[in-house]
C-alpha cells in the first residue's frame, strides 16, 4: 500500500530528526514558511531604509549609516531578489505545497522525502549566501534583481560588484538547484502518489496551482541556471557571452563582441513564468477558501484548471515584453505584445468564475476569506495596468518609471502575499492544532489592504507623472522634486502598512501557543487535508490510505445531510 | 428528485458536481501489493517519473546554452580597424581523434549499463524464487557490467581532461574566443552531469556493499541507466553541434 511505501520512513524520535533534519514534508513546509518568514521581514526592512531615504535623503539610517547612491542601489537589489526567491516562491511552493499538497491528494508523503529535505536545505544554504554579501567588502550588488550586465558582469562597475555579486549570483545557482528538486518531486507526487479515487479532475485547485507551478519551475530555473554560469564566467574567467568592449574609467577591458542582450533574454525566460510561480499558488488558495467560506462550488471547475494552464503556457512565450526598450525588431515586439494581451483572457475567466463563486454565496467572512478577496481585488487591479504596458508605444513611456513599480507590486507582490496571508490564516489550525485570533486577523487585512493601496496605487500616477525608478532621492531634479509630496505620502502608508504585520507576527505566535483549539474541519471543507486528525499524524492518515469519492467543492448539494460533502464521503448523492 | 442515501456501496460513487465524472477509483499506485512489503515496482516507476523531470531540466539547460551559442555566433562586433561589422566568434581545431575514442568508450559504456541493467532486473525477478529455502538456481558467473561501466565512465572523464590539455596545446584557452569559450562549457557541463551518474552507480556498489535488497538496488541501476543512456546521447549531440555547428 502507499502508506508502507513512501513512507518507509517511520516517525522519527531524536530533536534533529525529528525538527532539523527532518524527511516528514509537514516539518519540512513549515520550515520552508519560517524561512519566508524571515526573509520577508529582511527584505520589509530594506524597503523601510529605502523608502526613508528617498523622502528624508540626509537622515542617518540604523544599520546602514548615511545611503549614498549605490548604498540604495543595493537595497533594492536585495530587496527584490530577497522578496521574489525566498519569500514569493519559497512560501507559496515550498511552504503550503509542502506542507498541503500530499495531504491534499491523499498521500503520506512526498514522493522522494530524502530529495526534499535537500531542497529545503539547499535552498538554506542559498539564503545565507544572498545575506553574507551584506557582509563582504564592497557590500551588496547593485545590479537590480534582474542582473543586467554589463554592470552585473564586471568586477570593476561598482562598490558591490566584487565578491558581493559574485556571492549574488552564486546564492541565485543553488536556489534554482533547489528549486529544481523541489519542483521533481511535486510533479512525481502530484502524478504518482494520489489516493485511489483521487483523479486529476478531482484534485483540489490548489494542487492543481502548485502541480502547475512546479512544472514551470521545471522549465523556468534550467536556463536561469546556465545563464548564471555564462554570467559567472564572464566575471571571473575572461570570457565575452554577455559582455561587449567596455571602457571603465578609460581603461580597456579584455571583453569583446558578447552582447548584453543575451543576458535579457534568458533571464527572462526564466523570468516571466517565474512572475506565474509566485501568483498561481495565491490563485489556488483564492479559490480553494472562496469556495469553501462561499459555502459553493467553485464557478467552472474545469475553465479554472485550463486558464491555470493557459496561463502557464503563455507564460514561456512572452518574455519579449519585459525588453521593448532594448531595440528589439517592431515584429518581435509586436508579437509578444499580442501573446501577452492574449494572457489576459485566462486572467479573466479567473477573476470571473471567482465573483460567480461568490455571486449568492452564503459568504462567511472569516479572516482567510477577507484575504483572498483580497487577493482578487489587487489581482484586478495590478493586472490591469498589464494590457498598458504589453503595448510596446506606452511600455517606452513607462517602463523606467513608477508606473511598472506599482504594476507588478500588485499583482506579483502584494497579490501573492495575500495568497500567502489567506493559506495561512486558512491552514493555521491544521498546522498547528489551534485557531488564529479573528479580531486580530480583520484589523490585520484591514490595515494591509489600505496599506497597499494607498502605497501602490500612488505610484501609477507618479509614473504617468514621469518620476523615474531606482533613483535614490528627487531633490536634485526640478521637476521630480514636485512629486515628492506624493512620495511622502507613500512612505508614511508603507511605515504604517509595516508596523501592522507585527500584529500579525503576534497573532501567529500567540496563536500557536495560546489560541482555542481547533477541530478537524473548522472551516467546514471538504478535502483530505480535513480528514484527519488536527495536526496530521506523522503519516497524515494514521496507517488508513483514504478513498476518494468525490470532486472537491460539492457545497450545497441538494439532498444531502449537511451543505458539504468531503472528498472521501462513502455515500452517494444520487443524480437529481 | 434529490435524494440522499447514505448506504449506497462504494462502486457506484457518484459526483454531484465541481469535478469529473465518476470513475472507477484509480490513480496512486501500488495498487498490487497489500503484503505491507515495500513495493518494489511502485518505486520504479516513481523512480522513473522523477528522472524524466530531472531529464526534462538538464535538456533546459542545454537548450538555453544550445541557444545561446546559435545566437553568440551570430553577433555582429565592431571593429575598429576596418571601421566595420565582423563576426569574432574565432576557430577552434578540436582534437577530434581523442573525442572520437571518448564517443566510441561513452557509448560502449551505455550498452555495458544497459547489460548491468538488464541483469539488475533479471536478479530483482528471480530474488523471491531464490528467497524460497532449498531453491538454487545454480552457482551464475555474475559479469561485472556496472564495474566496467563505472571505469569506462571515469575514462570518458579522463579523454575528456586529455582533449583539454590537447586544446590548451594549440593554444585555444576558455577566453581565446567565444567559440573556445562554449567548447569548455559544454563539455565541463556535461562531464558535470556524467559524473553525477558515476556517483549514482558507485552508490549502487555501496548499496551492494550493505546487503541492500536487488530489488532496491535495480531501482537505482535502472534509473541510472536510463540517465546514462540520455547522457550518451547528450554527448553525441554536443559533439555534432561543436563539429558541424562551428
Amino acid at each position: 500500500m502507499v502508506a508502507q511505501d513512501a513512507h518507509a520512513h517511520s516517525a522519527p524520535q531524536g530533536f534533529i530528526r525529528k525538527y532539523i533534519f527532518s524527511l516528514d514534508h509537514k516539518v519540512i513546509g513549515l520550515q520552508y514558511f519560517f524561512l519566508a518568514l524571515t526573509a520577508v521581514f529582511v527584505g520589509m526592512f530594506l524597503s523601510l531604509l529605502m523608502r526613508i531615504h528617498m523622502i528624508w535623503p540626509g537622515v542617518s539610517l540604523p544599520l546602514v549609516g548615511e545611503i549614498k547612491p549605490e548604498t540604495y542601489l543595493s537595497l533594492l537589489t536585495m530587496h527584490g531578489t530577497i522578496m521574489v526567491f525566498f519569500v514569493l516562491t519559497t512560501a507559496p511552493q515550498g511552504g503550503f505545497g509542502n506542507y498541503v499538497l500530499p495531504i491534499q491528494i491523499g498521500a503520506p508523503d512526498m514522493a522522494f522525502p530524502v530529495l526534499n529535505m535537500l531542497s529545503f536545505w539547499t535552498t538554506f544554504v542559498g539564503f545565507v549566501v544572498i545575506i553574507a554579501a551584506f557582509f563582504v567588502s564592497g557590500g551588496a550588488p547593485l545590479h537590480g534583481w534582474t542582473g543586467y550586465p554589463p554592470l552585473s558582469a564586471l568586477q570593476s562597475a561598482g562598490p558591490g560588484e566584487g565578491l558581493g555579486a559574485d556571492l549574488w549570483i552564486t546564492s541565485i545557482a543553488i536556489f534554482c538547484v533547489a528549486s529544481l528538486m523541489g519542483a521533481l518531486n511535486f510533479i512525481t507526487t502530484t502524478l504518482d502518489l494520489r489516493a485511489k479515487g483521487m483523479t486529476m479532475m478531482r484534485m483540489p485547485l490548489t494542487v492543481w496551482s502548485w502541480f502547475i507551478t512546479a512544472i514551470l519551475g521545471l522549465l523556468a530555473f534550467g536556463v536561469l541556471l546556465s545563464a548564471g554560469i555564462l554570467l559567472l564566467m564572464d566575471r571571473n574567467l575572461g570570457t565575452s557571452f554577455y559582455v561587449p568592449l567596455v571602457v571603465v574609467n578609460g581603461q580597456v577591458l579584455g571583453h569583446k563582441g558578447g552582447s548584453p542582450l543575451l543576458w535579457q533574454h534568458l533571464f527572462w525566460f526564466f523570468g516571466h513564468p517565474e512572475v506565474y510561480i509566485a501568483i498561481l499558488p495565491g490563485m489556488g488558495v483564492a479559490s480553494q477558501v472562496l469556495s469553501t467560506l462561499a459555502r459553493k462550488p467553485i464557478f467552472g471547475y474545469k475553465a479554472m484548471v485550463y486558464a491555470m494552464l493557459g496561463i502557464g503556457f503563455l507564460g514561456f512565450m512572452v518574455w519579449g515584453h519585459h525588453m521593448f526598450m532594448s531595440g528589439m525588431s517592431p515584429y518581435s515586439a509586436f508579437a509578444f505584445s499580442i501573446l501577452t494581451m492574449c494572457i489576459g483572457v485566462p486572467s479573466a475567466i479567473k477573476t470571473f468564475n471567482w465573483l460567480g463563486t461568490l455571486y449568492k454565496g452564503r459568504i462567511r467572512f472569516h479572516t482567510p476569506m477577507l484575504y483572498a478577496i483580497g487577493f482578487v481585488s489587487l489581482f484586478v487591479s495590478g493586472g490591469l495596468s498589464g494590457p498598458f504596458l504589453a503595448q510596446p508605444v506606452l511600455d517606452i513611456q513607462l517602463h523606467d518609471t513608477y508606473f511598472v513599480v506599482g504594476h507588478f507590486h500588485l499583482i506579483m507582490g502584494v497579490a501573492a502575499i495575500f495568497g500567502i496571508f489567506a493559506a495561512t490564516y486558512y491552514w493555521f489550525p491544521k498546522m498547528f492544532g489551534r485557531m488564529m485570533n479573528e479580531t486580530l486577523g480583520r484589523i490585520h487585512f484591514f490595515i494591509t489592504l489600505a496599506g497597499t493601496y494607498a502605497i501602490f496605487m500612488p505610484m501609477h500616477y507618479l509614473g504617468m507623472a514621469g518620476q523615474t525608478r531606482r533613483y535614490s532621492q528627487f531633490t536634485e531634479v526640478a521637476y521630480q522634486a514636485k512629486l515628492i509630496p506624493l512620495q511622502t505620502f507613500i512612505t508614511v502608508a508603507a511605515i504604517i502598512t509595516i508596523s501592522a504585520q507585527i500584529i500579525f507576527v503576534i497573532n501567529l505566535f500567540w496563536s500557536m501557543f495560546k489560541g482555542p483549539k481547533a477541530s478537524d474541519n473548522p472551516w467546514e471543507a471538504t478535502t483530505l487535508e480535513w480528514t484527519t486528525t488536527t495536526p496530521p499524524p506523522h503519516d497524515n492518515f494514521g496507517g488508513v490510505t483514504p478513498v476518494v469519492y468525490h470532486g472537491p467543492y460539492e457545497y450545497g448539494v441538494p439532498g444531502a445531510p449537511r451543505d458539504f460533502v468531503m472528498q472521501n464521503d462513502p455515500a452517494t448523492v444520487s443524480a437529481h | 428528485m434529490a435524494t440522499y442515501t447514505p448506504s449506497t456501496p462504494i462502486g457506484s460513487a457518484q459526483l454531484g458536481r465541481g469535478g469529473a465524472p465518476p470513475v472507477p477509483p484509480r490513480g496512486g499506485g501500488d495498487d498490487g501489493n497489500s503484503s505491507g512489503s515495500p513495493n518494489y515496482g511502485a518505486r520504479l516507476r516513481r523512480a522513473r517519473l522523477g528522472l524524466i523531470c530531472a531529464v526534462a531540466t538538464v535538456c533546459m539547460v542545454f537548450i538555453s546554452l544550445t541557444s545561446a551559442y546559435v545566437v553568440r555566433q551570430g553577433l555582429p562586433t565592431f571593429d575598429d580597424a576596418s571601421r566595420n561589422y565582423v563576426r569574432d566568434w574565432g576557430e577552434v581545431r578540436l582534437p577530434f581523434l581523442l573525442l572520437a575514442i571518448n564517443t566510441v568508450l561513452l557509448l560502449v559504456s551505455s550498452i555495458t549499463i544497459e547489460a548491468a541493467r538488464r541483469d539488475a532486473a533479471r536478479q530483482a525477478a528471480l530474488a523471491p524464487v531464490k528467497a524460497i529455502p532449498g531453491i538454487s538456481l545454480g552457482d551464475e558467473k555474475r559479469f561485472p557490467w556496472l564495474g566496467i561501466t563505472v571505469v569506462l565512465g571515469l575514462g570518458f572523464l579522463l579523454g575528456q581532461w586529455l582533449a583539454w590539455g590537447e586544446l590548451h596545446n594549440r593554444g585555444f584557452y576558455i577566453n581565446t574566443n567565444p567559440n573556445s569559450s562554449f567548447v569548455f562549457l559544454l563539455t565541463a557541463t556535461h562531464g558535470v552531469h556524467l559524473a553525477g551518474g558515476i556517483i549514482a552507480l558507485l552508490w549502487a556498489a555501496i548499496t551492494s556493499l550493505l546487503r541492500k535488497p536487488i530489488e532496491a538496488r535495480r531501482i537505482v541501476i535502472d534509473v541510472t541507466a536510463w540517465y546514462w543512456h540520455f547522457m550518451a546521447f547528450l554527448w553525441i549531440y554536443i559533439f555534432a553541434l561543436l563539429a558541424f555547428a562551428r
